[in-house]
């Protein structure tokens, strides 16, 4: 383990997030403020969409927040495999030119997601504050639960990235999965809606169940809050989504490293 | 033991490195194409397999200077990028005493949107070199690359040249026993290559073990101390330089009358552009050297001066003609004419490849209508060698002893 963060992969990978993000809003006025801007504008559409024109949600407390939360984790999810999934031919002039762990690229890719999520956690504590939410001591749990999403990203990451070298038509329909699992996922609706035997399924998805997990765990203990924990009753089908996140992890890695070793002759 | 002694001696060993490439009729690079392709599986292969190396061997020691050779798609680019760890060879083994640098060209991973600082610091976080680190040398490459003035401008607002002389200033402070170098001294004005030629002087004298790949000659007789020449995948010379050099010559021998015709790239040019260079064409004998220059005159100018130049691989400046030194006079022109002039003169060129400069100016040479650079570039394949420039005829006298 060690080797793999050695003095001079950690020089490496911090020197491309640095470059990834000083790269990324090149030109625009208003900057860095648009890795903020984006979630808060998206989310202020949504927000008026759904809990203002169609009046979802109106038996969850906090709902803005709830909304805000979802959105923020899954526009996490989805930065991150998008931007890995082109990451290592978009650096095709490094991968033919020079040896480097070809990893670290796509994880470079991934640490950029992740400081979106960092800052775009801090909206969340500002509309906490403005809609009165308490801390709970379940906000423990947070950062496991981002972990768990992270997880499951750089397994889908790597398998994207290294699927992408070969195949171009990835990207497209990893667009079309992601707007599906857009809408598979409770983001804009409330589980509490769907009945018990389709919430089975929908919360077998880790999506789905991090993001409840993470809106109980910081938003509302309320029962309309519906997590994994809930549905089953503490039975060992919690631990299907968890598997996923680790076989997606798994496979990742051996398609990625079995991938690896061709990059700079394919791409 | 003597054995183990000689082991370590031992920077680089090759055995029977085969490397091969598919490549595809159509490139499979859609899921359709996968899918069309797995129903016919079975009935034909759809790729060719390139054979790009062919079970090659060979062993570098310790404080050598290691050239290989050979022409372009020979597979020693291959070869180098498999010593780097960029490819992955089909079989065979290359073993690996001591750290190797890992780039194989100047300037990997130059951000053109990024500032010059900025991107030092990225070639040299790609170069295994921590921030800390970069620093701290910061400076030394700053002065070494003579651009303090430019370092905050953004990369794209520098010239290719100066870009050239950035990144091999960082590249110089790569710390490790084996250097990787694949013809950098193809680029870079003439001061960028004598800086060039400097520091491989000072490798060889630290006894630093270096791959050079090239299809500079000269360049391998004057630094290599061993060399290998890989023509279609496998090794058909090695050993002593003067065998490798003369082996590689002789693939150009049976062109000896080769006509190599440059057309004109207006990035190499100069000049007011009233009369401009359109074409050179030059003819290489065993006798002579021919050269005709097609100018054609865009805005009506008097008597011009027609010249041209010849260099050496490293830009030195060996033959120069014109038309006042030959005393030859021109008429005025109009627009839209068309010049052709010849310049002929003895071989006696060494073999080399070299470079012509086509130019036109008024009499007075204070006006140059076109100056164009490279304008042909032509090989002169000669028996036996020679690390002189020139390689005229020569009659030995009467050898008088007494």
């Amino acid at each position: 383990m060690r080797q793999y963060f050695s003095k001079q992969n950690r020089a490496l990978l911090s020197e491309l997030v640095r470059t990834d993000f000083k790269l990324r809003y090149q030109g625009s006025v208003l900057g860095y403020a648009w890795s903020l801007l984006r979630p808060l504008l998206l989310f202020g559409v949504l927000y008026v969409i759904f809990a203002v024109v169609l009046r979802t949600g109106t038996e969850i407390p906090h709902f803005p927040v709830y909304l805000l939360l979802g959105l923020i984790i899954w526009t996490f999810f989805t930065d991150m495999t998008q931007q890995s999934l082109g990451s290592i031919v978009g650096r095709g002039d490094l991968i033919r030119k020079i040896r480097i762990p070809r990893w670290i690229i796509v994880f470079s890719s991934s640490i950029s997601a992740l400081i979106s999520l960092v800052l775009n956690m801090v909206i969340v504590m500002i509309a906490m504050i403005i809609n009165h939410v308490d801390i709970m001591s379940t906000v423990a749990y947070l950062p496991l639960i981002l972990v768990e999403v992270y997880v499951f990203g750089l397994g889908i990451s790597l398998f994207l990235a290294a699927a992408f070298v070969k195949y171009r038509d990835i990207t497209y329909i990893w667009e079309v999965l992601l707007q599906v699992g857009f809408y598979a996922t409770p983001i804009l609706y409330s589980m509490s809606n769907i009945p018990l035997r389709y919430q089975k399924f929908q919360i077998l998805n880790p999506m789905a169940q991090a993001i409840q997990d993470a809106r109980y765990a910081l938003v509302s203990h309320d029962p309309h809050v519906i997590t994994i924990f809930r549905i089953f009753n503490g039975g060992w089908y919690m631990l299907i989504p968890f598997a996923i996140v680790l076989v997606a992890l798994l496979w990742g890695i051996y398609y990625f490293k079995k991938e690896s070793r061709f990059f700079a002759e394919n791409i | 033991m003597p054995d183990t002694v000689k082991d370590t001696e031992v920077a680089i060993s090759v055995s029977n490195v085969s490397k091969s490439f598919k490549l595809p009729h159509e490139k499979l690079t859609s899921i359709k194409g996968l899918l069309i392709n797995t129903f016919r599986r079975g009935s034909k292969s759809t790729y060719d397999i390139q054979q790009v190396l062919d079970d090659v061997s060979f062993e570098v020691k310790q404080g050598e200077f290691f050239g290989i050779v050979g022409r372009n798609g020979s597979g020693k680019s291959t070869m180098l990028k498999l010593l780097a760890g960029i490819y992955t060879q089909d079989s065979g083994g290359i073993d690996i005493h001591g750290s190797l640098t890992p780039f194989i060209e100047l300037g990997v991973g130059f951000n053109q949107e990024l500032t010059g600082r900025e991107n030092v610091f990225l070639n040299g976080s790609l170069l295994g070199f921590s921030r800390a680190e970069m620093l701290a040398m910061y400076d030394d490459i700053v002065l070494f690359s003579e651009l303090e003035r430019f370092m905050d401008q953004k990369l794209k607002n520098y010239s290719s040249g100066m870009q050239v002389r950035l990144a091999f200033s960082i590249a110089i402070k790569a710390q490790s026993d084996i250097l990787l170098i694949d013809e950098v001294l193809a680029v870079g004005d003439a001061a960028f290559q004598k800086k060039c030629y400097d520091y491989f002087m000072k490798l060889k004298r630290e006894k630093k073990t270096v791959i050079l790949v090239t299809h500079d000659m000269s360049a391998v007789r004057l630094y290599c101390d061993s060399a290998i020449m890989i023509d279609k995948g496998k090794i058909v010379q090695s050993g002593k330089i003067e065998r490798v050099a003369q082996a590689y010559q002789r693939l150009f021998n049976d062109e000896i009358a080769e006509t190599v015709s440059g057309e004109p790239d207006d990035q190499k040019r100069w000049g007011t552009g009233k009369v401009r260079a359109k074409k050179v064409d030059v003819k290489v004998t065993a006798e002579n050297i021919k050269i005709t220059a097609n100018y054609t005159c865009v805005k009506a100018v008097d008597a011009p001066v027609f010249g041209f130049n010849v260099y050496s691989p490293r830009g030195m400046n060996l033959l120069e003609g014109n038309t006042i030194r030959e005393k030859v006079e021109t008429k005025p022109l109009k627009p839209g004419e068309n010049v052709t002039i010849t310049w002929q003169f003895p071989n006696v060129l060494a073999s080399d490849t070299y470079n012509i400069s086509v130019s036109t100016c008024d009499l007075g040479i204070h006006e140059f209508y076109d100056w164009l650079n490279e304008a042909a570039t032509f090989i002169v394949p000669k028996d036996g060698s020679t690390a002189a420039f020139i390689d005229p005829p020569l009659q030995v006298g009467k050898i008088t002893y007494s």
